[in-house]
């Protein structure tokens, strides 16, 4: 019964499409828009407005309910109600089904970079977050940018990827820059100082962007600055006049010194190294955790050390930490690994203290996550031989399909590491428990998109370790440990791989 | 002759309905009469049955704090198999043998129990497993597996278990464990030595 009203409630969201801001398509000979509407909870293009783009001969089986799409004499099979599809003969997979309304179909929008893209004969790419779609060798790389005030002058930051060449040039009240590219993909910033910067807008050319300046403009100088993998930041400094008095340009920073500074505004995976860790303080709030004979609670111990933790990565790595609770408050298991995956984290470390049934219990134990109770599904997410797809401009890509509440079964291989680190590092300055390292369902770490452990500090059931935990000298010392273990972790990971980044995640819900 | 022809018909007669009764009505009616007897046969039965003991495997916190020990025990015989499982899960809440410690906090009964055809075990605790709990990732799994291991090592027809808490799905116990899928059995929380000599019974 259920089942026939999920397939009742299927039918009546999928006969009922509804409008969607269309994409805009990119090719050679311009740009246009391209209708997109939402059925299944899909941004979804019809077929025939595709088939002019693609040169596709659709036709449609009624009697199967099905559909054969010819693509420069490869065959597309797709099916009512089926969101696997077959593409020259190879299965794919879409997010939902075809839907058919009215005298057209409409299929989910990764259709295209999924089943046209391989058989195109032309880079084909998809890019959903700017609702752009490139077909054929166009240049569009990505621009973002930052306004920062800095006293006597605002500093505009451009990041562009892949490194564009490109001119900056005054006109009039305006400094435009010109691209090499046919057209850009860009997010501007609003502006945060409008006496210098009124502000940043695509300019009249396919690949311009023009700074309108503010009254209080009396120059400019720009300088760019290699940024990782391949992409560039223009940084342009945009000067007041007061800032003109003889004696302030050697006050003023050069550019290129301040340049590598702040988050990268487009998103790069990591080249090896960690740019942001995201560390669990266990329990808190209603849930206090374990409990000492003396009154310690865990989750006022696991909060102090998260802090001196998230201190002294800032300090002595440089990465961008983050708390999953920075306050005695409840947050739910769910919440804290979905912070680590919304903020893009390389690492997640839950810290935690024990708890035993027998006072005599003690030492530090370190977990990751074992996959054999999560069944076949996650066992083959961790081995799995991923999906390769041709990718946009040749070569494959790979892609792997995994639930994501099980998202952290592809990392274990690198969670078994980081535990290692750790433990090893550990054991050169605290107790260790007599099995150490230890594999478990636990709750927190399954659906952690990236290397995660979770570390039980000392056993608060023992009145030794109970102490020890309370005192600064220990938790000083757990924090130093955990900083080296972090620290080997990422050196043997970026000397294992210089530059693959871990390949983009196909993840499906 | 006519009068004797007749008398004959009416002993003819009579004798066939004497036959119709002793083969057909006694029978049913004598079927029917001890019917209730025989369904009554078991009762009779059952507390010879219940006298019958099996030794189950259970297990316990060891010494260290940091394994699980197995230890033997009787418990009663039970039929069907869930009924069987209920005494395991039973006999696993009561106080541990010395110098062992049970895994389970105190004061926690069990509520419910069943077993779908598949094999898997769903294993409904009183609230006082979550709320009583000392905390602690170790001690978290210990209460799991104390109760995952006893009914899969004891009983090969279960082969995964899930724990319910107050007739609800539960997260977790205390934070760390993901209770939200049947568990398999795992005999690595138990001590090294303590390992080998558990084994499957049948």
């Amino acid at each position: 019964m259920c089942t026939l009203l999920a397939i009742v409630g299927g039918m009546t969201a999928a006969q009922a499409p509804t409008a969607a801001p269309p994409y805009t398509v990119l090719t050679r000979d311009g740009r246009r828009p391209l209708a997109t509407r939402l059925a299944s909870g899909q941004d979804m293009f019809a077929l025939d407005d595709l088939a002019p783009l693609f040169d596709l001969t659709i036709k449609e089986d009624a009697a199967a309910g099905g559909l054969t799409i010819t693509v420069r004499n490869q065959i597309i099979v797709l099916s009512a109600g089926q969101s696997l599809a077959s593409v020259g003969g190879r299965l794919i997979s879409l997010p939902s089904p075809p839907v058919h309304d009215g005298r057209t179909w409409l299929v989910p929008v990764d259709f295209v970079s999924r089943a046209l893209a391989p058989l195109a004969g032309l880079r084909v790419e998809l890019r959903k977050p700017s609702r752009l779609l490139l077909i054929g060798d166009i240049r569009a790389p990505r621009v973002a940018g930052r306004i920062e005030p800095l006293g006597s002058l605002a500093r505009l930051t451009l990041e562009v990827l892949p490194a564009t060449p490109h001119t900056v040039s005054q006109d009039g009240p305006r400094l435009v820059i010109r691209f090499e590219a046919d057209t850009l993909d860009a997010v501007l910033p609003p502006t945060t100082a409008p006496e210098l910067i009124q502000g940043v807008r695509p300019g009249d050319g396919p690949a311009t962007v023009v700074v309108d300046l503010g009254p209080r403009f009396a120059s400019f100088r720009t300088s760019d600055v290699p940024g990782d993998r391949g992409a560039l930041r223009i940084v342009i400094d945009v000067v007041s006049a007061s800032a003109e008095a003889p004696a302030a340009p050697q006050a003023l920073p050069p550019p290129s010194v301040a340049a590598p500074d702040g988050p990268p505004l487009i998103d790069l995976a990591p080249a090896g190294g960690l740019r942001t860790v995201v560390i669990d303080a266990g329990h808190g709030g209603s849930e206090d955790g374990a409990k000492g004979a003396g009154g310690t609670l865990e989750k006022n111990v696991t909060l102090i050390v998260a802090r001196r933790l998230k201190a002294a990565l800032e300090a002595r790595l440089g990465v961008r930490v983050i708390l999953t609770r920075d306050g005695d408050t409840t947050v739910g298991l769910d919440e804290r690994a979905a912070l680590a995956n919304n903020n893009k984290a390389d690492l997640f470390v839950s810290l935690h203290a024990n708890g035993s049934m027998r006072a005599a219990a003690n030492g530090a134990q370190i977990f990751y996550l074992s996959l054999e109770e999560y069944g076949d599904a996650a066992q083959r997410a961790a081995h799995a031989e991923s999906e390769s797809l041709p990718a946009f401009g040749g070569g494959a890509r790979d892609i792997e399909l995994t639930p994501w509440e099980m998202a952290q079964a592809r990392y274990i291989d690198e969670s078994a590491a980081l535990a290692q680190a750790i433990e090893s590092s550990l054991r050169e300055r605290v107790p260790m428990s007599r099995r150490a390292i230890q594999q478990a369902p636990l709750r927190v770490l399954v659906g952690a998109n990236m290397p995660a452990v979770l570390l039980e500090m000392g056993f608060l059931t023992n009145p030794d370790q109970e102490k020890q935990l309370r005192s600064d000298e220990f938790q000083n010392t757990l924090v130093q440990a955990l900083v080296t273990g972090i620290t080997r972790f990422r050196d043997a990971r970026g000397a294992s791989r210089p530059a693959a980044a871990p390949a983009p995640a196909g993840t499906v819900r | 002759m006519a009068r004797r022809a007749a008398a004959i018909a009416i002993v003819l007669v009579l004798l066939l309905a004497a036959g119709v009764i002793a083969w057909t009505i006694v029978p049913r009616w004598y079927a029917r009469r001890n019917a209730p007897a025989a369904s009554a046969a078991p009762q009779a039965a059952a507390p010879a049955v219940a006298e019958r003991k099996i030794k189950a495997t259970l297990y316990f916190v060891s010494a260290d704090g940091l394994s699980l020990a197995a230890s033997e025990r009787e418990i009663p015989f039970a039929e069907p198999i869930v009924a069987q499982a209920r005494r395991i899960v039973e006999a696993q809440l009561e106080p541990a043998p010395p110098p062992l410690t049970a895994a389970i906090p105190m004061g926690t009964t069990l509520r419910t129990l069943f077993i779908t055809d598949r094999g898997d075990a769903f294993v409904d605790l009183s609230p006082q497993v979550t709320t009583n709990h000392p905390g602690g990732a170790i001690n978290e799994l210990f209460t799991v597996y104390t109760i995952v291991n006893a009914l899969t090592v004891n009983l090969p027809a279960v082969t995964r278990v899930q724990i319910l808490v107050n007739g609800k799905e539960a997260d977790t116990l205390a934070g760390h464990v993901d209770l939200r899928r049947p568990l398999q059995q795992n005999l690595k929380w138990l001590a090294a030595p303590a390992a080998s000599p558990t084994e499957p019974r049948q």
